[in-house]
């Protein structure tokens, strides 16, 4: 047979791995033809709304329905008593807690679901939601986690005994009866003696404020219980479906093939469709209520108040060094606030995430962690908002740490990082706090990064502007922020890692077609990351058949693998793995094949791009389209036919991604607007599936990195109200306030994983609050400031120019 | 029930009667009615802009408009604009330039790039990210959006240079 094209064709025809393919997603998308949760539409379909407490804290004295019962169109109207029969008025939350689905005697937040309304249509439901007449008694709300360790008020009277002890909580034992657990990591005292004899010592203490992912589209399901055939089907915005089927099994007594599970397509998740939500147990007791499907979405204000929050941790350090900067130790306790039930979704081991992360791209010998976790009246939640679980956090507060102590030393705060990064050699290197990082190449990209922006000559610019402002040239102060991050991802294996008992295991199972296209379904489920291109293209290098040949299916429970699905950056280094390794099946099968095609011994043929060729005989092949045919057309001595492969993936490790990021900023001290001139991103995620998509991941994550830095935040009043529940108070970037980023790249693969890939989309935003907020902060630095609390609003920073003296 | 009004719309081209309650908002008509689904219900405040069509020329937040004022109007949705087979040059660059990843607000952007590319051929950077200021997108950082739209514009200006 004549090969007609080069070898160069070939591989560009796989459109495989490196290729800035484009994505399949988009053709449905740009015609409006997506299919979210909201679209679906069901033939007798009714609509839930929920009956919110206004309240932070009250005791439920009486819920009359009678008049929403009235409304003609209204079909029903649970409450707690409705549930309690079923054991469906509490459920169980990701974090060994367990919170209610419907207010059982009192109310916790502003908010709270006390009733599920279910209606003909939307409007009537929320007509008959106003009819709802709930009688409620005050109680003393307590919004500030210190004071709820002090306060007599007991906010969750279900986990005191009678006799007034304390019982164990789901992570030890607990302090005080707002008290949720202690979690620890680290040597204690050994951190102590090094920091108690250190010849310099930086504390500070910062406050990670509450906000929420806000995803564009909320949260909703419908939910069709079929009676005939004993088969509940729930669409859902759900980032594990898997999980959510496993859950709802246990809940409802449902045996678990008699429950499909569909994550249609999600518009946008960060972490907010994670949990498991009350709508979503309400939508299913209705549906087995009425006979009929039933549907819930939730509104913007209802996302905002309700449905997972992320971050309020209140961190306090120190940091150890010698004289000329060498860092020796680290302290750091949190007070996490996690509202009203501890519905935090972490790995159940990990009831503070992988917080303890917090020594970051540093080399620091000895360090220690404390969390205490404690109830207030605010939502429940804790997710991990476009970061592996809690490292934004952490991140931010090695990253502050670093340049707090760079003011304590006089120093600078590029060159401090520099002499402490892990070196390259000492990769795999195991931190302080237990994390083994499995590769890296701290300094070389930090050099890139600082070289790209000619980081000597921002520092000279910024002196000139100081002197230049002090001489009362102009009234713009500039700052320059750094952040180096390393992450962690790809939860994980699962001797560490599970949710509710579930190995955080992933899984894809790969079906060859006889003309050589295939499916290939998996246990992720993408939200807007493009896995149905970026799969296919691992599988196509993989097995040797263009992308453009390979469906990609993900979230219907009754076709995928199990898998444990899409957050903390876990879908390429847990589910792309997976896909990796079933494709090498299905290779290893398809050289069996091409040897006895090609009448020599297995050993005799290679892979080659898109074919098996005989060693030294290049002109002699099967390509895989010829395979494939083979392997269901021919009887082949010793082998079945067919080409499938399943793969069920468990990590050895987590992934490290790692990056530099260089922001520069100008500052009206004025008015307070910060405006971004330049920001440089150079990311490291290892293997590079497709620049094209990694690039779009980075810059929506620094753009969801630049709100929360900057003025997004989920703030309560003293009675536990709700500040910022639209948004209008909420802030979320528009084009006009988001700069243009310039993105860098060096690429240092995983050795553990199959395709050294390690994950990118929660990169940005874990390096880039910390980057935006540095720049604010750097600002000021030369005026006195040493450390403000986001988020920087144009007010906020107004005030700390204020306070600086800036305005006298 | 009896608070219905007899509403008329030209949806896409299409005439549609229906009866709805005048208090009824009109991307709930369209969606639920009319089964036009592309336009999506974000934040019904009109700050987010997923709902944008147009309406009688101009850009709408059609989650804030009743659809007694909609009554009689020529309504466009993403639907509108272009089909499988002979797409609209902006539904183009959006997949060419990687200018959306959700999905989710990409309907009601690409209705308002294409009225803001009517009502200025030839947008400077700055004009467009003003532009679609009403239009919040969460995953894309606008960056690859402003690229599509700007792209999208020399295209349309080269076509009709072309047919000059």
């Amino acid at each position: 047979m004549k090969d007609e094209i080069t070898r160069e064709d070939r591989v560009a025809n796989l459109k495989g791995m490196g290729c800035s393919r484009k994505r399949v997603e988009d053709a449905r998308f740009t015609q409006g033809k997506g299919n979210y949760v909201d679209d679906i539409k069901l033939p007798g379909m009714l609509h839930g709304d929920f009956v919110r407490s206004p309240y932070a804290h009250a005791r439920v004295k009486s819920i009359n329905i009678d008049a929403a019962m009235a409304l003609p169109g209204v079909v029903a109207v649970l409450t707690a008593k409705d549930l309690e029969p079923l054991n469906l008025h509490w459920m169980p939350t990701l974090a060994g807690d367990k919170q209610m689905v419907l207010a059982d005697g009192k109310v916790l937040f502003q908010g709270q679901e006390v009733a599920f309304v279910v209606a003909s249509d939307r409007y009537v439901a929320a007509d008959a939601v106003e009819l709802v007449e709930v009688e409620y008694e005050e109680l003393e709300v307590i919004v500030d986690p210190f004071k709820s360790l002090q306060s007599d008020v007991v906010l969750r009277e279900d986990l005191v005994a009678e006799d007034g002890s304390i019982p164990n909580g789901a992570h030890g034992p607990r302090k005080h009866h707002n008290h949720i657990f202690t979690w620890e990591a680290g040597d204690l005292e050994a951190t102590e003696q090094v920091i108690d004899n250190a010849e310099v010592v930086a504390t500070e203490e910062m406050y990670y404020h509450r906000t929420h992912p806000c995803p564009l589209e909320t949260c909703g399901s419908v939910a069709s219980m079929d009676k005939v055939n004993g088969k509940l089907t729930l669409w859902g915005t759900f980032q594990a479906p898997h999980v959510v089927r496993t859950v709802a099994s246990l809940l409802s007594g449902i045996e678990e093939h008699n429950i499909r599970v569909v994550s249609p397509d999600i518009g946008g998740g960060f972490g907010n469709k994670v949990g498991v939500y009350p709508g979503y147990v309400c939508s299913i007791v209705a549906s087995i209520v009425t006979g009929v499907p039933v549907k819930w979405v939730e509104d913007r204000m209802e996302n905002l108040m309700s449905t997972a929050f992320a971050r309020d941790y209140w961190m306090k350090g120190k940091i150890s060094a010698t004289k000329d900067g060498k860092i020796t130790g680290l302290h750091c306790h949190v007070t996490a606030d996690h509202g009203a039930f501890d519905a935090c979704a972490d790995p159940t081991k990990f009831p503070a995430g992988f917080m303890n992360i917090c020594t970051g791209s540093y080399d620091i010998p000895v360090a220690y962690l404390g969390v205490d976790g404690v109830y207030t009246n605010k939502a429940p939640g804790g997710v991990s908002y476009r970061c592996s679980f809690r490292v934004t956090e952490a991140v931010y507060f090695i990253e502050r740490m670093i340049e707090v102590l760079a003011i304590e030393l006089n120093m600078d705060a590029a060159e401090l990082r520099r002499i402490n990064f892990i070196k390259k050699e000492q990769f795999p290197y195991t931190a302080a706090l237990g994390w083994e990082y499995d590769s890296g190449d701290y300094h070389t990209a930090w050099d890139k990064a600082l070289e790209a922006v000619d980081y000597k000559g921002l520092r000279a610019e910024q002196a000139q502007r100081v002197e230049d402002f002090k001489a009362g040239k102009t009234r713009k102060i500039m700052g320059v922020g750094l952040s180096f991050f390393t992450e962690i991802v790809g939860a994980g294996p699962v001797k560490n890692c599970d949710i509710l008992g579930m190995g955080m295991f992933d899984s894809c199972e790969i079906r060859i077609h006889p003309t050589g296209s295939a499916v290939a379904r998996l246990g992720t489920i993408s939200q807007g990351q493009g896995h149905a291109t970026t799969f296919a293209q691992i599988l196509a290098t993989e097995i040797g058949l263009s992308a453009e040949s390979i469906t990609i299916e993900e979230g219907d429970t009754d076709t995928a693998p199990y898998g444990l699905g899409t957050y903390g950056s876990r879908s390429t280094p847990v589910a792309g793995a997976a896909a990796a390794m079933a494709g090498r099946k299905i290779r290893a099968k398809a050289q069996m094949i091409a040897a006895y095609l090609l009448e020599v011994h297995d050993n005799d043929v290679e892979f080659d791009v898109d074919r098996f060729v005989v060693k030294g005989a290049p002109e002699r092949f099967k390509t895989m389209k010829e395979i494939a045919y083979a392997a269901y057309n021919q009887a082949i001595p010793g082998l079945e036919p067919g080409l499938e492969a399943v793969s069920y993936y468990d990590p050895p490790n987590m992934t490290y991604p790692f990056g530099a990021y260089v922001c520069v900023m100008d500052i009206d001290v004025d008015t307070g607007v910060p405006e971004i001139r330049r920001f440089y991103a150079l990311d490291d995620c290892g293997t590079r599936i497709n620049p094209m998509v990694i690039e779009g991941q980075i810059h929506g994550g620094l753009t969801e990195a630049l709100a929360v830095a900057l003025g997004q935040e989920i703030a309560y009043d003293d009675m536990g109200n709700v500040k910022t529940g639209t948004l209008m108070d909420f802030f979320l970037p528009t084009a006009w306030e988001v700069p243009n980023y310039e993105t860098d790249f060096t690429v240092t693969p995983s050795p553990h994983h199959p395709i050294g890939a390690k994950g990118v989309g929660e990169s940005p935003h874990v390096g880039g609050v910390p980057c935006f907020s540095n720049a604010v902060q750097d600002a000021f630095r030369p005026f006195g400031n040493r450390h403000t609390n986001m988020p920087h609003d144009h007010w906020r920073i107004w005030q700390t120019a204020n306070n600086l003296g800036m305005h006298d | 029930m009896s608070n219905k009004m007899h509403v008329k719309l030209n949806v896409n081209g299409q005439d549609h009667e229906f009866l709805a309650e005048p208090r009824e908002l009109l991307i709930y008509a369209l969606r639920e009615k009319l089964n036009i689904t592309g336009p999506h219900v974000g934040c019904e405040t009109s700050h987010c802009g997923a709902c944008t069509v147009t309406m009688n020329g101009k850009s709408v937040k059609s989650c804030t408009v009743f659809v007694a004022q909609a009554n009689g109007a020529e309504v466009t949705t993403i639907e509108g604009l272009g089909t499988p087979d002979a797409l609209h040059v902006l539904q183009e660059s959006f997949k060419e330039h990687h200018g959306l990843q959700c999905g989710f607000c990409t309907p009601g952007m690409i209705t308002r790039a294409a009225k803001l590319l009517e009502e200025n051929p030839n947008p400077t950077e700055e004009e467009v990210r003003f532009g679609i200021a009403g239009n919040i997108c969460r995953c894309t950082g606008y960056q690859n959006i402003v690229k599509s739209i700007l792209s999208a514009a020399s295209e349309l200006n080269a076509a009709k240079e072309a047919a000059q």
